[in-house]
């Protein structure tokens, strides 16, 4: 009883936690929807925290002390780029990508 | 509508299946619980990294207060990201708590880049499952990985990096919308900074702190050009 009515609190407490994370900005700024500093940072918010996203998520994807000296997260990354920028096609681009990135993982090199 | 919603969201379904797998094994091969916790997790908190954090807070038998302060730390940049889609959300009624708690960094990145036509009512409900869609390949990842435990067959190794490449899609999709990099350069550079100033798990927050920072500052100086129409935005 103690072990899952302590497992219930801490779910319903992290996920309140959580919540409030993403429910925030909605509560304090709704008003302020038409402000132009609001408009300014919807514009151009999204589109530097992609390329933020990515390059974490790049970087943390590479392994910097092996042979491959970061290559083996950075030539799927270049994949992607250079067939999205040809072919505009998504799921293409994500497929090229990570298919050459778990073929490199899983060589195990 | 459910098959263009299923086409777009295909890379998340790469991505949070084996994401929500590993959770999925984490739990139940470190922890005592039953395996339907995990799932409902999935369900409930909705989180990847926190999820994870979870585990090992739940290994720990940490406290509440404790619980609270990590997973909203963890979770802090979230805060920045419903900023931007104020507007968006407006009026979408009852779908619009659903759209909030849904609102993960791979939602976020596709409500914001998907391109939209001005039914805004169609879009609101596109939005909308987008979000569940993601949320059940979530759930459905943590549930898998918490009934295989180790006796996962299929080498998915790697297969995460769907979600590497989904950002970096993105990233080349915002800025063709745009059409200007300076948004692009910005983040890319903050990541930098953070990276390499910060531990890895303060290092988004850091970096979306600074972009916010930064735009701030280049919304006073362009605003200071015009000073009349701020006044009259007081």
């Amino acid at each position: 009883m103690g072990e899952s009515g302590y497992l219930a609190a801490f779910i319903a407490v992290a996920a309140v936690a959580t919540f409030a994370t993403r429910v925030i900005p909605f509560l304090f700024f709704e008003r302020h929807t038409e402000h132009p500093l609001v408009r300014h940072l919807g514009r151009y918010l999204p589109a530097a925290v992609m390329a933020l996203l990515a390059t974490v998520f790049l970087q943390r994807s590479a392994d910097w002390s092996g042979t491959w000296m970061g290559f083996d997260a950075l030539l799927p990354g270049a994949l992607v780029i250079i067939i999205h920028l040809w072919r505009r096609n998504a799921l293409l681009s994500i497929a090229a990508g990570t298919i050459s990135y778990m073929a490199i993982q899983q060589a195990g090199l | 509508m459910n098959q263009s919603v299923f086409r777009l969201t295909l890379p998340i379904l790469f991505g949070y299946l084996p994401l929500g797998m590993a959770f999925g094994v984490l739990f139940t091969t470190q922890l005592d619980y039953a395996w339907w916790a995990a799932p409902l997790m999935g369900i409930v908190i909705y989180a990847g990294a926190g999820q994870i954090l979870a585990v090992s807070l739940l290994a720990v038998n940490a406290g509440l207060l404790e619980v609270f302060i990590a997973m909203f730390v963890l979770n802090a940049r979230h805060l920045f990201y419903g900023l931007s889609l104020l507007g968006q959300f407006k009026g979408a009624g009852w779908r619009k708590l659903y759209l909030i708690f849904g609102l993960t960094d791979e939602t976020y990145s596709l409500l914001t880049s998907r391109p939209r036509g001005t039914d805004r009512g169609h879009e609101q409900e596109v939005d909308f499952r987008i979000t569940g869609f993601n949320q059940c390949y979530w759930v459905l990842g943590c549930a898998i990985g918490a009934l295989l435990g180790n006796n996962v067959a299929f080498d998915s190794t790697g297969i995460e990096f769907a979600l590497v490449a989904l950002f970096i899609v993105l990233t080349l999709e915002q800025f063709k919308a745009l059409g200007e990099g300076f948004p692009i350069w910005l983040g890319a550079a903050a990541a930098g900074v953070a990276m390499l100033l910060l531990p890895p798990a303060h290092q988004l927050i850091g970096a979306i702190a600074l972009v916010t920072a930064v735009l701030l500052l280049e919304y006073r100086k362009s605003r200071g050009q015009t000073p009349r129409e701020e006044s009259s935005h007081g």
